[in-house]
């Protein structure tokens, strides 16, 4: 690890300033992703700017028929949050499911979606939530947002500061865990938002994506043996020495049924 | 016997210490004006070294010295030496390339030491070695066994002809073809054992320490064998005289095999320090440590067991091709051999067996020991080779082997294979483990999980192993460059407390608590007076270490002996007290008492009168209570017993689940139950991560592809049921404490229990065979291959 500097702003604006002022620096939230690119010298920011002294990061709050979650927000507090387990479950099951104890104690919502990890399990539920994304400067819909293999709609000097996750009628996210690293092979989140069925794929393909086949049967008949003529084709999808692409295209469809059979 | 004698579970001593944070591992030592080591690894499995240019790293701030196998050679350092000598079937002598500290020439397996950076700080020593520039030019690459035996291969080592470093046997070819000749079954199979790395909790670690005014080094290491360290470096590497070498290994945090031997990191650091004129550190990252450290298994076999029409057996044929990588390690040649093939009788009555083994060089990293070191193997292929031969007779799986364990009444037993077991209860064992596991309970459960839709499996392991290594004349027949005894010193203290010095060293078994016992079983000193000290060759006489299951069984036998001299010494002291003759003194309950009276003068007031010798025999006894002992194994000991494994399936995944582990071991005379069981679990979790869940995968192109924890898959706790452990005693008839030794037996009995109960579960699907690690998608992908085959 290269030597930096290190910065505690307290507003976003200071955090921004200091972004546009330093054009090597990185944010740094719970650290769960950036240490670790940091120790094998896979990145040498200039700076690092932690967002932990921003309170209002950190807060969890229903508004309407949406719940708004902090981007400091840890992984933990999400998973024991009553507001999260009482409007969307899902969500709650799908933060304790995220690496360990230390990982959930230290990782953010906020970090988690900005680093974009195409393993990562918040992805899944922004997208099939149909989530907005809220910066410093814009609203950004999660169908909008993860472009690319850790790569996102986001500005090199903009911070993420809440996301807005509409309450769905009903929600279950099954995951199948990589055994070594507990990241999600594939992890598949089925909504049913009450006017149509979203569904989205985390840890398969080079980025999360949404599953037209599988939303198409579920919109006809939200049932598990519905699901019997789901199909993804191998070739987009992720191969490697834990699963093949052909392995993970069938368990997409196992775990839409768990998913699916979760909600009922 | 005292409370905290044989047979009570006193907590462990040392655990105080490891739990308060307060363990001095090697890479906690810092001493004053310590650099730091990093070293510039091959990244190519196979190249020719150009030259290495290493201006820019030496222009690092900070950076001491950047030292290559050039001068390496220059400072006449001797290459890392291999401790087994094996002789291939023809007489000729096993290939035996050289092995310089740091690469001269060529590199070949990703991994491979190029140059050493020493610098103010490891930063600094890092920055430097990324700026070392090595000129590769790549070779062909084979990095497996199957590359290295093709025809046309790329040779890893000139002299070795077909990559073959040797081309051993066992057993007797002619009986055992007779054997098949009139048998009515022949039963095939072939099958691998696939590659693990050791992953001990600590990587490794070592600090050389070079005193110019005293001419003297230091060298603080994560060794399980300090002395062997010394031996091998003063004899052959650093090449200095023993008192002018010491070396020390602290608290170590497990070794697993993969720190007995000597590694180049040791010496280098040595000599370093004499250059840079400073103590120079080395502390392994995971990474280095995964293409670093000698790996374990990697082996292709093919084996045929005949059968008479009865389910009797007649003979077995094994032959195996063993991965011992790119250099030989320390013990690499013994353990595919003398640690396996003596092994392939198993438990089982066989009146013929002949096995032939090759060692193929490859570009990977080098094979040895493991926990269980060959006998894992033999298992493996013995009860996978035993469940198949039911299967195909169609004879019950637990009956096929009640036919043919070997009876109590043929023991001593001599196998076909050199080893002579003394002693063993397999019958015992078996049925206690089958109600342990509440065996005439399995279709209740099996129906339970159909139930959820899931597929359950019932798989056993009945085995043997052999332990206690090793009596040194044998060995040394068998091509080992030492001798393999143990060494003690007991020293009571004026007021009766006691220090014990073992050549033996403690890595996570628990030996300050389970020796202390011992003294306390012994002795009648409450465990809490006794200090055990281990892994320093200033204050220890000898030793040869801890692996092989050998602590309990030669190290403590020699305390024992140490101990029976301290109770003859003491007995001629308290005559003179008690004025009786020594004849008519005996020990009991920790006092010495003449016979049939109860004059009786305590252990310490002898040990007081033998440091303040004033009213005392003089003339014919020394003052003093101190005795040192040699222990040299009359035979090696052997651990034995069934192991059982219950396993459910989910078919949509394959992911395997292991529900239930019912074992029973034994181990001999039990001392503290509780470490005994310890060991039996650690045992099973890497057993069991074998069989499931670790593999250690090289690429074509020689890179290991999971050299991390993001993917390298370690068992863990959520992984493991609760285990119902259980000993049945036999003890060992050849030691004075009648122990066979417990470290291995989890990692030798459960693996093939695991895939046994895994190709049960999938059976009915018409699966006959799946090989380890049993991975969701390989499940799943024998369940599709079936399906279609049906
Ligand atoms: C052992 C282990 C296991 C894990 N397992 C899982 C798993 O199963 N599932 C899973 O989803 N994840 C897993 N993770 C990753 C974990 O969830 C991380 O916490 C998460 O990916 C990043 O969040 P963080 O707060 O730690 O971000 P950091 O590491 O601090 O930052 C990550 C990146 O996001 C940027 N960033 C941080 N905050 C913001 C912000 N507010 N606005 C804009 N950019 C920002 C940083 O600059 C950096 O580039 C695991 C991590 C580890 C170490």
């Amino acid at each position: 690890m290269k030597d930096f500097q290190f910065h505690r702003p307290s507003s976003v604006a200071e955090a921004v300033a200091l972004l546009k002022a330093r054009p090597d620096a990185k944010l740094l939230s719970g650290g769960q992703s950036l240490i670790p690119v940091l120790k094998l010298d896979l990145a040498e920011p200039s700076d690092l700017i932690s967002l932990a002294g921003i309170g209002e990061l950190r807060d969890i709050r229903v508004d309407g028929d949406r719940i708004v979650i902090g981007a400091l927000v840890t992984h933990d507090a999400v998973h024991r949050s009553p507001e999260v387990q009482q409007h969307i479950p899902a969500l709650a099951t799908l933060a304790g499911t995220i690496g360990d104890a230390q990982v959930r104690n230290r990782g953010t919502l906020g970090g988690s979606v900005a680093h974009a990890d195409p393993a990562a399990d918040y992805p899944a539920a922004l997208l099939a939530l149909g989530a907005t994304i809220a910066t410093d400067r814009r609203k950004i819909a999660a169908d909008d947002f993860f472009t690319g293999l850790f790569e996102t709609a986001l500005e090199r000097d903009e911070v993420v500061v809440a996301v807005h996750f509409p309450i769905p009628k009903r929600a279950a996210y099954a995951k199948f865990s990589h055994r070594a690293s507990k990241y999600a092979l594939v992890g598949v989140m089925v909504v049913d938002t009450g006017h149509n069925v979203r569904v989205a794929v985390t840890g398969a393909g080079p980025k999360v994506f949404r599953h037209a086949n599988i939303e198409g049967i579920l919109e006809r008949d939200f049932a598990v043996d519905a699901l019997a003529a789901a199909s993804t084709p191998p070739d987009e999808l992720n191969g490697d020495l834990e699963a093949s692409a052909e392995y993970r295209a069938h368990l997409i469809t196992v775990m839409a049924r768990r998913a699916v059979q979760a909600c009922l | 016997m005292s409370a905290q004698g044989f047979g009570a579970s006193v907590r462990r001593k040392e655990d105080r210490r490891f739990l308060l944070g307060k363990g001095q591992y090697t890479d906690d030592i810092t001493l004053p004006h310590q650099s730091y080591a990093v070293f510039v690894r091959s990244p190519h499995a196979h190249a020719n070294l150009g030259a290495i240019d290493a201006a820019k790293a030496k222009a690092v701030p900070g950076v001491l010295a950047v030292l290559t196998g050039a001068d390496v050679a220059a400072a006449g350092l001797g290459g890392i030496p291999c401790g087994w000598a094996v002789k291939s079937k023809d007489g000729s002598s096993m290939v035996e390339p050289p092995h310089p500290a740091l690469a001269q020439g060529a590199v070949r397996h990703v991994g491979d030491p190029v140059a050493m950076v020493i610098a103010d700080s490891k930063t600094a020593a890092r920055a430097a070695a990324a700026l070392v520039d090595v000129d590769y030019q790549v070779q062909p690459v084979a990095a497996s066994i199957t590359a290295a035996t093709a025809a046309d291969a790329p040779l890893v080592w000139p002299d070795a002809k077909g990559n073959v470093c040797f081309d051993w046997h066992l057993g007797d070819p002619a009986s055992t073809d007779a054997a098949f000749a009139k048998a009515k079954h022949v039963v095939e199979i072939e099958l691998t054992n696939s590659r693990v790395a050791p992953n001990a909790m600590e990587p490794r670690a070592a600090i050389g320490h070079y005193d110019a005014a005293n001419d003297h080094t230091t060298l603080y290491t994560t060794s399980q064998n300090p002395h062997l360290i010394r031996l091998l470096m003063g004899a052959f590497t650093l090449k200095v005289p023993e008192h002018k070498l010491r070396v020390v290994a602290p608290d170590v945090g497990g070794g697993f095999g993969s720190k007995i031997y000597h590694y180049a990191e040791e010496l280098l650091v040595a000599w370093a320090s004499r250059v840079v004129g400073r103590p120079v550190k080395w502390t392994s990252d995971r990474m280095e440590a995964f293409v670093s450290d000698a790996h374990g298994r990697d082996h292709i076999s093919k084996a045929q067991l005949a059968l008479d029409a009865n389910g009797k057996f007649l003979g077995l044929r094994v032959a195996t091709l063993a991965n011992i990588g790119a250099y030989l390690s320390t013990f690499a040649p013994a353990i595919p051999t003398y640690l396996y093939a003596t092994l392939l009788s198993g438990p089982y009555d066989f009146p013929a067996i002949y096995a032939e083994v090759k060692a193929i060089f490859t570009h990977t990293v080098a094979v040895d020991a493991y926990r269980g070191a060959g006998r894992p193997e033999a298992t493996y292929l013995l009860e996978r080779l035993v469940d198949k031969a039911a299967r195909q007779l169609g004879i019950d799986r637990i009956e096929l082997r009640r036919k043919n364990l070997i009876r109590t009444d043929q023991f001593p037993y001599q196998t076909q294979v050199a080893l002579a077991y003394d002693i063993g209860n397999y019958q015992a064992t078996l049925d206690m483990a089958l109600a342990s596991i509440d065996h005439a309970g399995y279709d209740k459960r099996k129906q339970a999980t159909e139930a959820k839709g899931k597929l359950r499996g019932f798989g056993i392991s009945t085995y043997i192993e052999a332990c206690g290594i090793a009596p040194s004349a044998l060995v040394g027949a068998l091509g080992a460059r030492a001798g393999l005894y143990e060494a003690a010193t007991v020293r009571v203290h004026p007021t009766g407390s006691v220090s014990v010095f073992t050549g033996t060293h403690s890595h996570g078994q628990g030996h300050e608590t389970t020796f202390a016992q011992i003294i306390s079983e012994k002795l009648g000193v409450p465990v809490e007076n006794v200090e055990v000290v281990h892994g320093d060759t200033d204050r220890i006489p000898f030793g040869m270490g801890t692996y092989g299951s050998r602590s309990a069984a030669v190290g403590g036998s020699a305390i024992v002996k140490a101990i029976d001299k301290i109770v003859e010494k003491g007995k001629k002291i308290a005559a003179h007290l008690l004025e009786a003759s020594a004849a008519d003194v005996e020990f009991v309950d920790g006092k010495y008492r003449v016979v049939g009276t109860d004059r009786a003068k305590a252990f310490g007031e002898v040990a007081f009168a033998a440091y303040v010798p004033h009213n005392y025999p003089i003339e014919t006894v020394e003052p003093g209570l101190e005795e040192n002992a040699f222990y040299d194994p009359k035979n090696f000991t052997f651990p034995g017993g069934t192991h059982l494994v219950e396993v459910e399936v989910d078919p949509e995944t394959g992911v395997v689940e292991i529900a239930e582990v019912a074992i029973a071991d034994d181990v001999g005379v039990v001392i503290n139950p509780m470490i005994v069981d310890g060991q039996a679990h650690g045992g099973l979790a890497q057993g069991i991560g074998q069989a499931l869940l670790e593999e250690a995968v090289y690429d074509a192109d020689g890179q290991l592809v999971n050299g991390s924890y993001l993917n390298y898959v370690m068992p863990r706790a959520a992984d493991l049921p609760f285990f119902k452990v259980g000993n049945h005693v036999t003890a060992c008839t050849h030691n004075p404490l009648g122990i066979k030794g417990v470290g291995e037996t989890g990692a030798i009995g459960v693996p093939p229990a695991v895939i046994n109960a895994v190709i049960d579960a999938l059976a009915p699907l018409g699966v006959t065979d799946i090989s380890m690690p049993a991975t969701p998608e390989k499940v799943w992908r024998a369940i599709q291959a079936a399906k279609k085959g049906a």
